[in-house]
């Protein structure tokens, strides 16, 4: 560490708490509105800590069906495109780290493709074919989606994972007799523990947090997920509104936080910390 | 080397194949049956659409029971060029995924340069750093829009008490105005991500380099313009490239924050094409809008690979 002078750490400080401050005012005034009372949040000068803090904004958003409705739907398509995504990416994934394949290579491919497409030429052809499946307004079809959109990346995150585990243990299991398929289910799938749940996550929370496929492929109030609804209760914003809004977006926000938690160790210590290798 | 061996070539066995590698995609029976239940979705819900859309594009398609479709050629790129919303939208998604880009790589480089110094509170700025990203994009547009709110809005009572404004702004709505209000939201929901990338890149640099640097009487600047800068350079242009072509792609956040508006003002590449394929069913121009922004994003791959190529010669 090369020594600074007084001034350049003073310096340092007051622009480490300019970014401090830019970004968490937003987070800040979200939490602070979710806690204000109608009366409260009418008021024309509007308080930055609420005067008297109040839970009912909460209770509001849950009483109003469509709220407590869509965060069910949205577990349920999450929960099954995690699970599916997971289940399928699996021996893929093996697949991908064991043999000398062009199917590793055509998933890179794939995984940078599918970032820098507009999104508009999928979603129009998805929303025709779904149509024609029969699957369009349905939460299968949208867990289709989901489970497709986020298996490039699962299955990179996890053919990586599989390449660290020695190859050694396969050739013992199949020197014993175990087919491939009883080999990837009683030696790899075990060892992969951290894989899948860092894979599946990710692909929970991209289906929880995603918006665009949704507003496109679900109409029926009763499949709407969580965005949808939000996105809905922006529309009628009354100032009185504004605290149930803001009480469940918070909401909303609560399983992508658990996964950043859990993932914050290895963002941290990964990236963060200074371990970049390749 | 003798004769025979000069008239009659020796003949050399093919080095043998691994054997795993033969059939279909150099997979084995095994093989095909641990990938194909992946394979089958991925094919049928993305790489078909995509390529239907592409091909979409170039087709009347239009919503309808009893619409048909034929094929026009580049009639839908004639419409077009002659379609005002369309350069209006393309100007406005230029100048939104450029200003994003630009500031959020600045802002970022700041952040992860004071992140890779030994700072109290580091870890409440890399926590907090974090955030956005675990946020789904939807509730940060509503967030940012309790911002914004011209009453109720904490922006405007800033403002005012600092007498920067003396009445309050209806940001979004103002024709002037929203377009910038945005792009600070943009720049607010990406930083995450271009920051864990930029540190990760610093940290990369060895601390020796600088301490010799240093001791040659190198100043901060010199030391970052001679040390850090080469060797962040690569992840650098990776990173703005990538990062411009998600912003020129985006949607979400500005559908929640001004579904376009005021005016179009905010209306971006990909929230025209929704709109004209969703509220008016003209599948075919959307679909030619997506082309038109491959176009785009395909002039910045190839300026990418350009510079990767120059890099690699370089070495």
């Amino acid at each position: 560490m090369t020594r600074s002078t007084p001034v350049a750490t003073t310096l340092k400080y007051v622009a480490l708490a300019g970014y401090l401050v830019f970004l968490a005012f937003p987070l800040f005034w979200l939490v602070s509105t979710a806690l204000k009372t109608p009366q409260e949040l009418a008021l024309i000068e509007p308080t930055w800590i609420p005067n008297d803090i109040t839970f009912d904004n909460f209770r509001a958003a849950f009483d109003e069906q469509p709220i407590v409705r869509s965060i069910l739907n949205t577990l349920l398509v999450a929960g099954v495109s995690c699970l599916v995504t997971v289940v399928l990416s699996i021996p893929a994934a093996y697949v991908m780290a064991r043999y000398r394949s062009v199917l590793s290579r055509m998933t890179l491919v794939w995984v940078l493709l599918s970032q820098i497409f507009p999104f508009i030429l999928v979603i129009i052809p998805l929303f025709l074919l779904l149509r024609d499946l029969g699957l369009y307004d349905t939460y299968l079809g949208l867990i289709a989606v989901y489970v497709v959109w986020s298996m490039p990346f699962a299955l990179w995150m996890l053919r990586s994972y599989i390449e660290t585990i020695p190859i050694e243990l396969e050739e013992a299991a199949s020197m014993d007799g175990a087919s491939k398929v009883r080999t990837l289910r009683s030696v790899i799938a075990p060892l992969l523990a951290p894989g899948v749940v860092a894979a599946g996550l990710f692909a929970f929370v991209s289906a929880w947090n995603e918006f665009l496929f949704a507003l496109v492929l679900i109409r029926d109030p009763e499949l709407q997920t969580l965005s949808l609804t939000l996105v809905k209760f922006i529309g009628a914003e009354g100032v009185a509104r504004l605290g149930p809004l803001a009480a469940a977006s918070l909401v909303a926000t609560i399983p992508s936080l658990i996964f950043f938690a859990f993932m914050q160790r290895r963002l941290t210590g990964g990236l963060l910390g200074g371990a970049v290798k390749s | 080397m003798s004769a025979t061996a000069v008239t009659e070539p020796p003949r050399t066995t093919p080095p043998q194949r691994p054997a795993r590698r033969r059939g279909f995609l150099g997979l084995d029976r095994d093989g095909l049956m641990l990938a194909v239940p992946a394979l089958v979705p991925v094919v049928l819900f993305s790489v078909y659409p995509l390529l239907r859309g592409i091909y979409l594009g170039f087709t009347d398609a239009q919503a309808g029971a009893n619409a048909q479709t034929s094929f026009t050629g580049f009639e839908n790129y004639r419409n077009l060029l002659g379609d005002s919303y369309f350069w209006e939208s393309f100007r406005i998604g230029l100048i939104w995924a450029f200003a994003v880009t630009i500031l959020q790589f600045f802002a970022s480089l700041g952040l992860a340069l004071l992140l890779n110094q030994r700072l109290r509170l580091r870890w409440l700025a890399r926590t907090l750093a974090l955030v956005p990203w675990a946020m789904p994009p939807v509730v940060i547009g509503i967030m940012w829009r309790l911002v914004y709110h011209p009453n109720a809005g904490i922006l405007n009572d800033v403002l005012m008490d600092l007498r920067i404004i003396d009445e309050n702004v209806d940001w979004l709505s103002s024709f002037s105005l929203a377009l910038p209000a945005v792009i600070l939201v943009g720049v607010w929901a990406g930083m995450p991500q271009t920051t864990v990338v930029l540190l990760a890149g610093l940290q990369s640099v060895p601390r020796e380099l600088h301490e010799a640097a240093a001791m040659d009487g190198a100043g901060v600047w010199q030391r970052f313009r001679n040390v850090t800068w080469p060797a962040i350079k690569p992840v650098v242009v990776a990173m703005t490239t990538l990062d411009f072509i998600w912003n020129f792609n985006s949607f979400s956040l500005v559908y929640v924050l001004t579904q376009g508006g005021p005016g179009g003002e905010t209306r971006l590449p990909l929230l025209f094409a929704y709109e004209e394929a969703f509220r008016y069913g003209n599948y075919g121009y959307a679909a030619a809008l997506g082309n038109a922004m491959v176009v785009v994003i395909a002039v910045f791959v190839v300026f990418y690979l350009r510079q990767r190529v120059r890099e690699a010669n370089a070495r």
